[in-house]
């Protein structure tokens, strides 16, 4: 979760000086979300993400270098600068995506379940999306289908309790999202998405029943995202106030206390965590300045797997 | 050699893949115990079983990006959608995810995925269930498009669909579906995407036939040579990406006349789209400007007399091709 946090603080600052284009889309304050689902799954599962999702790329095991050269568009990115901030991708973590249409990753991890299920593999997919998502036709679509085939996937809607700038309130009839997969005949779990242990246990709770009981869940994840919802967000639909009082809920902080509390970690160790975090995010940004551009001359590769019957771009 | 219907060879090249390749396996609405609205997958279900022939729910963007999902995590999935109008509904999945993954992920994951639909004009179906849309998935990179026009390329290309690792939008027709064609027995025949079929060999003027205008051009092509003893050449491109632009290149500066007929709509179509490749590749063959024939710019009409003037037949194309050869 620190590295999380530091990447992402340092994803900001790299934005501000023009170093990483586009959107950026952070998470901060979502780190327990992130990081409670990830631990949870097998290195055999699947995580599919949204476009906020360079947490996800790094809590699989996606390093910071290829997260950050990925973020600058450089050769060395994850995607080779394709897919940039919304797009990140790790097939060999299973790391599945980020994808920049919202709702559109939903059909796409019912998928990695039907083949998980057709092959007869014991994996699960576990899906994330935010609360917008669940407006979305395939929201609905998605969950009745992965119900009626009972595929292994558990579906983790990410409330921050806001739509870009459109509040739950404002955009869903429905506010109890975890009830919201029920007349599809998919059963909901509710998480404190502020804090790892809780989401943690839940997530594997559901990974569980998808994966033994072949059914699929819906966990909501309670949350809240302290910066805006990209970095181009003058934030005028909510309080500052409002702000505060979920900062003092912040997964990171509120995590460790509990472990120094129970003397698990000690003041100087959380320091160390996050000097090593700190140290590592500066290591990432200067291996992505110090990755090439892609060349020129590669813009038209990976359009198509080329082979007998596409042997290159023909016009 | 078997004379069958184009369906019949369509419904050959599914059997025969999944017998091929246990990873292959169908998703569409009715495709099962309905056998297919269009019967293309009839006997399939009872052959294979649940598991690989799924009857779906009406959710075309759910269904193939479920598709594009699997296909990604090891199945050879084909899709059918009932109307290529119903695409739409799907354009998200196709576009945005199915034909964009392999590059926006930096070729680490392919899409091997083939979604059928078919297309055209003719059955008083209304302006929800007619059209002829090649134009739009032509325009999409990462897309491969196939459109044949008779059975045995019906099933020779939905077989190399099926084995290809791109993703696949193959686009039949709803006319054709009855039409008999002879078709190879032979398995391993394959046709590839990328080559065009010469139909029949001419001197005077080439036309260029899309889908089932490819037949229509055929029939011009007869009529022209019986009446007015114009030697016609018809190119029937098969396949729209990869496409096939040597052959109607060659034919062109053989011919120095040229004409393009698709079902589709008049602008942005595959002819605009050609007709900008000859100007572009052989202008200075041309002896007249590259014609254009294509469906009427409208939605497509219910009305029986309405709607079959409002896609071409073969007296528009003879009519066309003598005022051409007219100018000189």
């Amino acid at each position: 979760m620190v590295l999380i946090r530091r990447f992402e603080e340092r994803a900001g600052e790299m934005y501000a000086k023009a170093r990483v284009g586009g959107f950026l889309h952070l998470a901060i304050g979502e780190e327990a979300t992130i990081v409670g689902a990830a631990r949870a799954l097998r290195d055999t599962d699947y995580l599919i993400s949204t476009y906020r999702s360079h947490g996800h790329a790094l809590a699989r095991g996606t390093t910071p270098d290829a997260v950050m050269a990925e973020l600058f568009g450089k050769v060395d990115g994850c995607c080779k600068g394709r897919g940039g901030s919304m797009h990140m991708f790790d097939l060999e973590r299973r790391f599945m995506g980020g994808y920049g249409i919202v709702g559109g990753n939903l059909p796409i991890a019912a998928g990695f379940g039907l083949a998980s299920d057709y092959l007869g593999l014991d994996e699960a997919t576990l899906c994330t999306f935010g609360d917008g998502a669940t407006n979305q036709g395939t929201f609905g679509e998605t969950m009745n289908l992965a119900a009626l085939w009972r595929l292994p996937v558990v579906f983790m809607v990410t409330n921050n309790r806001f739509g870009m700038g459109t509040s739950l309130e404002r955009h869903s009839a429905v506010t109890d999202l975890v009830r919201k997969g029920e007349s599809f005949g998919v059963p909901g779990l509710r998480c404190d998405g502020m804090d790892v242990v809780d989401t943690h246990a839940v997530c594997l709770e559901a990974l569980e029943t998808a994966r033994t009981d072949r059914r699929p869940v819906l966990v909501e994840a309670l949350t809240y995202r302290f910066r805006g919802h990209s970095m181009a967000d003058p934030e005028e639909y909510r309080t500052k106030q409002q702000v505060a009082e979920w900062r003092l809920r912040d997964p990171i902080a509120t995590f460790g206390d509990r472990l120094e509390a129970a003397g698990l970690l000690s003041s100087d160790e959380r320091e160390r965590i996050d000097t090593y975090a700190i140290a590592r995010v500066d290591a990432a940004v200067a291996f992505a300045e110090a990755s090439p551009e892609p060349a020129p001359e590669s813009l038209y590769d990976d359009v198509y797997v080329l082979g007998d019957q596409v042997k290159g771009m023909y016009w | 050699m078997a004379v069958m219907r184009y369906r019949e060879a369509l419904n050959a090249a599914l059997r025969e893949e999944m017998l091929r390749d246990e990873r292959v396996m169908l998703m569409g609405e009715d495709i099962g115990v309905f056998n297919g609205a269009f019967k293309v997958t009839a006997g399939l279900l009872a052959e294979f079983g649940e598991r690989r022939v799924r009857d779906t729910p009406i959710s075309e963007n759910t269904i193939v990006g479920m598709g594009v999902g699997a296909a990604m995590t090891g199945l050879r999935p084909v899709v059918e959608l009932m109307t290529i109008n119903f695409s739409l509904l799907a354009l998200d999945q196709i576009v945005n995810h199915a034909a964009s993954i392999h590059y926006m992920f930096g070729g680490q994951v392919k899409v091997p995925l083939v979604v059928r639909m078919p297309q055209g004009a003719g059955h008083q179906l209304g302006p929800t269930h007619s059209h002829s849309w090649e134009a739009m998935f032509l325009h999409v990179p990462g897309l491969l498009v196939a459109a044949p026009s008779t059975a045995a390329d019906a099933k020779g290309l939905l077989k190399s669909a099926i084995r290809d690792e791109n993703p696949v939008v193959f686009i039949e027709h709803e006319y054709l579906y009855g039409q008999r064609g002879e078709v190879p027995d032979d398995p391993d025949l394959l046709v590839a995407f990328g080559v065009a079929a010469v139909r029949r060999e001419g001197a005077d003027v080439t036309i260029v036939g899309i889908s089932r205008m490819a037949v229509t051009a055929e029939r011009a092509a007869v009529l022209l040579a019986e009446h007015h003893g114009i030697s016609a050449e018809v190119i029937d491109p098969r396949t729209l990406r990869p496409l096939d632009l040597g052959t109607i290149l060659a034919s062109v500066r053989k011919t120095n006349h040229v004409v393009v007929v698709e079902e589709g709509w008049p602008h942005g179509g595959v002819g605009a789209n050609l007709s900008a490749l000859i100007a572009e590749h052989a202008f200075d063959y041309l002896d007249a400007p590259v014609g254009r024939i294509a469906g009427a710019d409208v939605p497509m009409p219910y009305s029986k007399s309405l709607e079959q003037i409002a896609f071409p037949h073969e007296a528009q194309i003879v009519d066309a091709v003598i005022g051409m050869l007219a100018r000189g």
